[in-house]
């Protein structure tokens, strides 16, 4: 299978993201300025900093031109994993839903964290059991998810959050410790820790590569 | 003719707004007392052809209505 990675002004992880998918497929970087997905089974909109964060995280992004391509694949079906700052952009797209506030205590936080693994039978966790913990790094400044009360019943009562921070490890003040939600289809993840960045056992974890392998066997099993 | 346009965009009622508490914290201990509900929000000031357009361009880019309150002031 085939991944495709976006290439925002202001992106930083992009390498990353695109190394993390050829440890489990093929993958290749798409700039934001075209509208040409090049037929890829899966979007990643990978971390950073996407057109400088102006006006707010994710805002100017969303109406980059490769975004009307993301926006249409999602619609039709196609999976689309935001991280960090493409959780950002996918929920200002309203692909997700939510948004992102500035974290509680108004820092940038480079850290270790324990997520719990909510759901399981997804796109984006069946490589992983229920009950999971995952250890993956997060930095941000901007990762407190927050819904308001009626749309977060509605998140909660579909089952959209995969992934909460474990016990005492939600450090950003995000709603229920979300760590990361889907939409209602299920196509379409984010979540604020960089999965790409635990891939390799030389920095600590390989538990990222579990987000990755689930997107790989969800379009393998499609194609059978 | 364009008009001047300003737009005030604040964080919804009853959000947390962890500037607006820093801000107020640090006041006092500059000698400013008695200062409370302080929020802090954005200011975009823009030249409009159609000002009846802008709170299309709020909703739309300029706030998210999730999370932001909008004010259109003709300046």
């Amino acid at each position: 299978m085939r991944f495709g990675v976006l290439r925002f002004p202001g992106t930083c992880d992009e390498v990353d993201a695109q190394l993390a998918c050829e440890r489990v497929g093929e993958a290749v970087i798409l700039w934001h300025g075209d509208t040409d997905l090049q037929g890829v089974d899966a979007v990643v909109v990978p971390g950073g900093f996407s057109y400088g964060d102006y006006l707010r995280v994710g805002a100017i992004a969303r109406f980059a031109p490769i975004m009307e391509s993301v926006i249409a694949f999602a619609r039709d079906g196609g999976p689309v994993l935001g991280i960090c700052n493409g959780f950002q952009v996918l929920c200002e797209a309203g692909l997700l839903p939510g948004a992102l506030l500035p974290n509680r205590t108004l820092r940038f936080v480079c850290r270790q964290v324990n997520l719990v693994v909510v759901h399981a039978d997804t796109v984006f966790t069946n490589a992983c059991e229920e009950g999971e913990r995952l250890s993956i790094p997060a930095k941000h400044t901007t990762g407190c998810w927050y819904a308001p009360p009626a749309l977060h019943e509605q998140v909660e009562a579909n089952g959209q959050v995969l992934l909460r921070y474990a016990p005492g490890e939600n450090f950003n003040g995000s709603l229920a410790d979300v760590a990361g939600v889907r939409n209602e289809a299920g196509n379409v993840f984010g979540l604020m820790p960089h999965p790409e960045h635990a891939v390799d056992p030389l920095t600590g974890s390989v538990d990222g590569l579990k987000i990755f392998q689930s997107v790989a066997n969800h379009v393998g099993a499609a194609h059978v | 003719m364009s008009q001047r346009i300003r737009v005030l965009v604040r964080p919804k009622a009853g959000i947390l707004d962890p500037q607006g508490q820093a801000v107020e914290r640090a006041l006092p201990a500059l000698g400013f007392e008695g200062v409370e509900n302080v929020h802090v929000g954005r200011l975009i000031e823009l030249d409009v052809a159609d000002p009846s357009q802008v709170a299309d361009m709020c909703e739309k880019l300029l706030a998210n209505p999730l999370i932001e309150d909008y004010e259109i002031v003709e300046a």
